[in-house]
């Protein structure tokens, strides 16, 4: 007996879907429940960013900054600032560096959260999201504290932050890293390793590292393939060369390397070394300092452009900043780590069925503010 | 029950009704009751169901706030009031649905639960008919909703529906098949299909002291139990088998399209299968209404609290499944049912056909 086929059925998934993760629109293509072909649209949260940015001075470009990748604002803040501050050739002072370092990782852990929550959910498990969701929520509480935002924070600045660290905001810190280490272990009990969690992602929705290199894929996506790449080591920027810390990569010891249990180990992994940033860069920051010493008065950088890369928890972020000595830029890109990981949806994802779909999308952990832009 | 309310009516109205008139309102008066206790196990094992997800995930859960009717202390009006919300609002029916198979599904799910209940027995004389093949009735009824959920699925003209529908055919069709053969292992021990047959095979102790049920006399009855459970949960569609209605995959499955009341009647459906499914195997494997200590407390009414007691705990085992596994895939689901369950059923029997033979 052969394979019947049937005939072709087109699914609409999206823009209202609970797994889509914001407003994506995915055609989907399917013989029975087994996918045939994938067509992502895009846009439906497009909102000019990069069109806004030429019309605004270029600290009024930071709150836009914010709002492309909402789950992680701190590290597009400190992208964006490494950004203006290469093209105008402006050093930081120490205590700065450090702060934002502290705040991009505690943000990296928050936004982790929110990714092997979601993947949980999408493959049918509610209480690591909602366990996730309740550690996050001390990790918003400490930015709340930091500067007033939970989501939004408009913190890093070019030449400096906005404001210094609150009297006890050290401490509370680390309180938080000593609750939140052995917490790693309660989602590797109740998700990491649970049989049912296993058969749905081991193997599933494999990106072999030559295929993920083609089409751009960077961040944990790529590490889950087995490919060390972290510009945070391999092309340092800030302070990111003092600290001591392990790359994490997909190993395959569930099934093959670079499936999707691979890509979200690797966000667990990584959540443990954010810590331990954190704890050195705790330990190692100095305590004086005006965070405030470099702002510049005026940014106008020279005529010239700069492309600056930076590591996102979603992967490489880079800003490319043409400047015609003005001080509103002439052109800013975004180079968006989400953007090239949904474009290789459609080739992991094919064959495979519709609920595997749904754990491949929430294994790539796309922020759809950051693709639309 | 319905015997029992023939006879004390003809006894007190000996003159004039005919025993037509009282028959049909004795039926009536135990569909009622049923009924309402349909509603009430819904009311409270949604609000059970909400409160255990909420401590097992480090939340509350629903709390209520200041007076109120939709407050309550501890959150405890929070499903009648959900209830009074859903009754009040707007029935859609969509453009392009089958307007007749729309309407008409869910009531057939729901007729499927209700018919189940007429033969599950509460205690020693709770039961609204007790015949002589109680059992095979149940599950006969019990899968009857299936037919509804495909005429929600194809009624809907909705893909997800359909594909809710689908993969909902499959696996309670499937699923029924390990759970009749665990079933029919003690039915071969029993040698009636009667409900009350079998608790009353069940009483008296084994070794002295632990109650003489199947989940303990035999082990093989003890494996046909768990693969009766874990079906049993599969055939309800619960997690880790909730794939008709895989709320991230599918929006809602086989009920995306209905709001309001029809809604809330395929949940009231859900709930009351999720009683039936305990309800089964409380009495076919935990001794019903008998009480776990051999001649102690084992009067009427503590029959009926042995027997919620047990439906309890099991309905408890389901949340917690539902809190703490993720969901398999559809062809998963069918693999452990085909390749696991349905051989191991099988093999129960001979097991327990043989322990009855050479070892009892």
């Amino acid at each position: 007996m052969g394979i019947v086929h049937g005939e072709e059925m087109v699914l609409n998934m999206g823009p209202q879907h609970p797994s889509t993760h914001g407003v994506l629109r995915l055609k989907i293509r399917t013989d029975g429940e087994i996918v045939t072909r994938i067509t992502p649209y895009i846009g439906y949260l497009h909102r000019c960013f990069e069109k806004h940015c030429e019309n605004v001075t270029y600290e009024q470009v930071i709150p836009y900054v914010d709002r492309c990748d909402y789950l992680a604002s701190m590290n597009n803040d400190f992208g964006y600032a490494v950004a203006v501050e290469k093209l105008m050739g402006l050093e930081v002072p120490e205590k700065v560096e450090y702060i934002r370092v502290i705040a991009a990782e505690l943000n990296r852990i928050a936004s982790h959260h929110l990714a092997i929550g979601a993947f949980g959910l999408d493959v049918g498990a509610v209480t690591p999201f909602l366990y996730c969701f309740r550690d996050r929520e001390r990790i918003l509480d400490l930015f709340e504290m930091l500067c007033g935002a939970r989501l939004l924070y408009n913190y890093i600045w070019v030449g400096g932050v906005s404001h210094d660290f609150p009297v006890g905001f050290v401490e509370k810190v680390y309180e938080f890293l000593d609750y939140f280490e052995p917490k790693i272990h309660e989602y590797n009990d109740i998700l990491t390793f649970n049989k049912i969690f296993i058969e749905r992602t081991a193997d599933v929705g494999v990106l072999p590292a030559d295929v993920a290199i083609s089409y751009g894929v960077t961040g944990p996506n790529l590490r889950g393939s087995g490919v060390k790449w972290d510009l945070r080591r391999n092309d340092p920027y800030s302070i990111y060369g003092r600290f001591d810390f392990d790359i994490p990569i997909g190993t395959g010891a569930m099934g093959t390397v670079g499936d999707c249990w691979d890509r979200y180990y690797v966000r667990i992994r990584e959540m443990e070394e954010s810590v331990k940033i954190v704890r050195q860069a705790l330990d190692q920051m100095p305590r004086e300092g005006d965070v405030h010493a470099a702002l510049p008065r005026k940014v106008r950088p020279p005529k010239g452009f700069v492309y600056a890369r930076t590591e996102t928890p979603r992967g490489e972020l880079g800003f490319y900043i043409v400047s015609d000595g003005k001080p509103i830029p002439f052109r800013v890109k975004l180079r968006s780590p989400a953007f090239t990981a949904l474009s290789c949806l459609d080739e992991i994802a094919r064959g495979w069925m519709i609920a595997d779909v749904i754990a491949i999308l929430g294994s790539l952990d796309i922020v759809l503010g950051e693709i639309d832009r | 029950m319905v015997d029992i309310i023939i006879e004390t009516f003809s006894g007190g109205l000996s003159s004039g009704a005919s025993t037509a008139v009282i028959f049909v309102i004795a039926t009536i008066l135990v569909a009622v009751v049923i009924f309402t206790f349909m509603a009430v196990n819904a009311l409270v094992a949604v609000y059970a169901e909400r409160k255990i997800w909420a401590f097992v995930q480090d939340r509350l859960g629903p709390m209520g706030q200041g007076v109120g009717f939709h407050a309550g202390k501890w959150g405890l009006l929070q499903t009648l009031a959900d209830a009074a919300k859903l009754l009040m609002k707007e029935d859609i029916i969509p453009a392009s649905a089958d307007r007749r198979l729309f309407i008409l599904a869910p009531f057939i799910l729901f007729i499927g639960a209700f018919l189940a209940f007429v033969a599950l027995p509460f205690n020693q004389h709770l039961i609204a008919a007790d015949f002589n093949i109680g059992l095979l009735y149940i599950v006969a009824v019990s899968s009857l909703g299936v037919v509804g959920i495909i005429l929600a699925g194809y009624g809907s003209n909705n893909k997800w529906s359909l594909y809710g529908a689908m993969r909902s055919a499959a696996q309670i069709v499937s699923y029924e098949i390990p759970v009749g053969l665990s079933l029919l292992s003690v039915v071969m021990l029993v040698g009636s299909l009667q409900m009350q047959d079998i608790i009353r095979a069940q009483s008296g102790t084994i070794w002295g002291f632990a109650p003489n049920w199947y989940l303990f006399s035999n082990p093989f009855t003890f494996f046909a139990f768990l693969v009766y459970f874990f079906s049993g949960v599969a055939e309800v569609n619960r997690t880790p088998f909730d794939m008709p209605e895989a709320e991230s995959e599918l929006v809602a499955g086989f009920h995306t399209e209905y709001s309001g009341m029809r809604w809330a009647f395929f949940f009231l459906a859900e709930y009351a299968n999720m009683f039936i499914v305990a309800g089964i195997a409380s009495v076919v494997f935990l001794g019903g209404w008998q009480s776990p200590f051999y001649g102690a407390m084992d009067g009427a009414a503590w029959g009926l609290f042995w027997f919620l007691a047990k439906v309890v705990v099991l309905m408890f085992v389901m949340i917690w499944f539902r809190c703490t596994f993720p969901r398999l895939r559809v062809d998963q689901l069918m693999n452990l049912c085909w390749k696991v369950f349905i051989p191991f059923a099988f093999f129960n029997i001979l097991g327990v056909g043989l322990w009855d033979l050479f070892v009892k």
